[in-house]
């Protein structure tokens, strides 16, 4: 591998790396306690914007005025300097008409000159004065501690050379002791010896501290507005968040199933909108809700009382035509002819009577699944025995393959065998004399019941349709069990209260499967099923090709 | 025979058909007179609606158990498990779903009528108890325990072979005289009757047990031992 790929590869991770960290910081980052309480409170986020906007609102603008205060300050601070300076200059001017005579006298003079000018403390503050005179005469005098070696030298050659004031800050020692920032002005004066030189030096630490003092006041008020600008902003939007947390509780007790919920209406305005719309939601809601209680009710009334207001004519006709029936032998052929007729449309007037009712509950949601631990093998058993007598009349033989163990399940032992006599005498019926085959399986989760004929088989689609109410797959085809279209319906009912599956497959010629799933545990949710719904060695010919194996949980494919 | 049912249409055409099977029949209407004619006419079974115009068919039955020990069939159109235990639990020993097949009905009725065993003497002991098969009695510390037949019979059956365990279809075939198939749920609600007046504890039954998916047993040996299954 050359230096390249090695290269590529290397970023390629390292890239990969840096993104999965960064990842995982956002998503921390969101996760964080100050993010989430972002995203969840209004109220949160409306002070912090406040906050964050209004202090720097504040501070932009407290910066600007402290700046101009401050170079207010000392911009007049200078002037007063400057005019205080040319005034000395001034008076230097005159003093030095009267030339003094000897250096002693000069001497003298520029002392008491320099007390006399630096006593005036006018606007310009406490100041030194220091007099330079023409070099080579007598030594610069100073009215206090500071002395030429403060006035830096630029400044002199400055003044030197133009003859104008001059002005520098500089660092001079301070009236309260330590050094500080000083203004030195200073300015020339012709005399006979040669131009005097006067400087002027302003320790400046009161007016920093003032300008310091205003800073501090101007940057303490601001955090206190910024702060009370967000109290402020705190209080205004509980006035809106109130409400509307309120309107959020009472929504969620109304889902949860308090119709009598309402909120309290207070004003005219939108809050109080909002809670009048949803007053009349909550109303709308409630009436509905209690409609539709009263329909099922009315529901479940017709079934209960329908059922034994039909039952019992049923009875007495079922009884009269049972005798007649028994009694048919001494009637004339016409008469036992209608008796025999009567008894066999009685008995399909009863099938049909029965499963209206029983389709009838599962509607109205009255059915109850009523569960028992049953070994399931033994009831199919028990089932496939019992229609034995039907598998001879329509030559189909029946084929059982279920494991010698019992496979335990929680279901309800009338409904189960119901489904079980309507999938083995469709399938017996269906038939057309090929072998029906029954499979049971199962495992921990689930146990499955697999029904399969050689007949006729489903059409492509109607795996779906044959569970419908009433569907007939073919009705020009005479019945001989005589169903009422709603078995399977039935079944498929039956099946969904116990949690299960029922699946059919099917192919025109090759026959068709139909397979119950349940689980093994009432209430449990299927996830697969021990056995497949597709046949697995069918061949072209509608025959089975080899044996059937009794499937087990691993050899099982998809669903 | 004494059929307690408020559709008349129904009672008469019951009515031919008992009498076809060669038996006598009195009829009532009303749940009110319900008692007053049991007790004037004596029957040997009675066939009794629960849905009933004023004392409702569950009172009725209740009332008539405390009178009798004879066989109570109920009638009725509800199917659902709520319903027949409700109508086992007042006392009735069997109940037959409308509508019905003539022939099942009056298999169920002979069936009841038969009452089974011979007159050998023969005692069983179990948890306890003492059973008279013959003298069809059974005490316990020489107090007597007040069964129905159906209830002895139940008892008996399971009895005779202690620690063999008894498939419910087993005992609707022994007990009830059934060999079709019939409904389990008569078999449950009736072990539930049995234990509530022989076991000192029904919840928690050491006489007789209940083994899951298999069926009922009686425990072996005459004291309650601490035999496993549930």
């Amino acid at each position: 591998m050359d230096a390249r790929t090695l290269w590529l590869r290397w970023s390629t991770g390292a890239l990969e790396l840096g993104r999965g960290a960064w990842t995982t910081v956002g998503r921390a980052a969101q996760e964080s306690p100050p993010a989430r309480l972002w995203r969840r409170s209004l109220q949160f986020r409306v002070v912090t914007s406040t906050l964050v906007l209004s202090g720097i609102l504040v501070t932009v603008l407290l910066v600007v005025v402290t700046n101009l205060v401050v170079s207010g300050l000392v911009a007049s601070q200078r002037a007063a300097a400057v005019a205080e300076t040319r005034s000395g200059i001034r008076t230097l001017g005159v003093a030095l008409g009267q030339a003094p005579v000897s250096n002693e006298d000069l001497s003298r003079d520029m002392v008491s000159l320099v007390d006399t000018l630096s006593g005036k403390g006018s606007q310009a503050g406490l100041f030194d004065v220091v007099l330079v005179p023409p070099g080579g005469t007598v030594a610069a005098v100073s009215s206090g501690v500071a002395g030429l070696e403060q006035i830096p030298s630029d400044l002199r050659e400055a003044i030197g050379g133009a003859g104008l004031v001059q002005l520098q800050y500089v660092k001079l020692p301070q009236p309260n002791g330590g050094d500080g920032p000083g203004l030195v002005v200073g300015g020339t004066a012709g005399s006979t010896f040669g131009p005097f030189t006067l400087y002027y030096l302003f320790p400046l630490n009161e007016t920093a501290s003032t300008a310091a003092l205003v800073q501090r006041t101007m940057a303490a008020a601001g955090v206190v507005l910024v702060v009370l600008l967000a109290g402020v902003a705190a209080l205004v939007t509980r006035q809106v968040v109130t409400p509307v947390r309120q309107a959020r509780s009472n929504a969620e007790e109304l889902a949860a199933g308090d119709l009598d919920v309402r909120m309290k209406v207070t004003g005219e305005d939108d809050l109080a909108r909002l809670a009048t719309s949803f007053n009349r939601m909550a109303d709308s809601l409630q009436s509905q809700i209690a409609e539709l209680e009263r329909l099922s009710d009315v529901q479940r009334g017709f079934v209960s009382d329908v059922s034994h207001e039909l039952r019992t004519p049923m009875t007495t006709l079922r009884m009269a035509a049972d005798v007649m029936y028994s009694a048919r032998g001494e009637f004339s052929p016409d008469l036992a002819r209608a008796a025999e007729l009567l008894d066999a449309e009685v008995d399909r007037f009863e099938k049909l009577l029965t499963d209206l009712l029983e389709i009838s509950r599962h509607d109205a949601n009255v059915a109850v699944l009523d569960p028992e631990w049953l070994d399931v093998g033994g009831i199919v058993r028990r089932e496939v025995a019992a229609t034995a007598a039907l598998a001879e009349r329509q030559g189909c033989q029946l084929e059982l393959t279920v494991p010698d163990t019992p496979l335990m399940a929680e279901i309800d032992a009338v409904r189960f065998e119901r489904i079980l006599r309507n999938l083995l005498g469709n399938a017996l019926e269906h038939g057309q004399g090929a072998p029906v085959e029954v499979q049971v399986a199962g495992d921990n989760e689930a146990v499955a019941v697999v029904v399969a004929d050689h007949g006729r088989g489903l059409r492509p689609g109607e795996a779906a349709l044959v569970f419908n109410r009433f569907y007939r797959g073919d009705s020009s085809r005479a019945r001989t069990i005589g169903g009422s279209g709603l078995g399977l319906a039935i079944s498929f009912e039956d099946t969904r209260l116990h949690g299960g599956w029922l699946q059919a497959w099917g192919e025109p010629g090759l026959g068709a499967r139909f397979r119950l799933t349940v689980p093994v545990h009432a209430g449990g949710e299927l996830i697969r099923s021990p056995l497949p719904v597709e046949p697995e060695h069918w061949g072209a010919d509608g025959r089975r090709t080899g044996s059937v194996r009794v499937l087990s949980v691993s050899d099982a494919g998809g669903a | 025979m004494l059929v307690i049912d408020d559709d008349e249409a129904l009672s008469e055409m019951l009515g031919i058909v008992l009498r076809s099977e060669g038996f006598e029949a009195a009829f009532v209407s009303s749940g009110d007179r319900a008692l007053r004619t049991f007790r004037e006419f004596h029957p040997d079974l009675v066939l009794l609606d629960l849905m009933l115009p004023g004392l409702n068919g569950l009172d009725v039955c209740t009332l008539l158990r405390e009178e009798s020990s004879i066989p109570i069939i109920m009638l009725t159109a509800k199917s659902d498990t709520v319903d027949v235990v409700l109508g086992l639990e007042s006392g009735a020993d069997d109940y037959v779903v409308k509508p019905f097949r003539p022939k099942e009905l009056v298999a169920r009725v002979r069936a009841r009528l038969r009452r089974g065993g011979g007159e050998d003497p023969e005692t069983l002991s179990v948890g306890g108890l003492e059973i008279d098969v013959p003298g069809h009695t059974v005490t316990r510390d020489g107090e007597a325990v007040a069964l129905t037949p159906l209830e002895f019979d139940l008892l008996v059956c399971l009895a005779r072979r202690p620690g063999f365990v008894f498939s419910r279809d087993a005992l609707l075939e022994e007990v009830w005289g059934y060999r079709h198939q019939a409904d389990t749920r008569l078999v449950n609600v009736h072990i539930q009757r049995l234990r509530a007046k022989i076991e000192g504890d029904p919840d928690n039954p050491t006489i007789i047990q209940t083994v899951r998916g298999v069926g009922y047993k009686a425990t072996a040996g005459p004291a309650p031992g601490t035999a496993p299954g549930g």
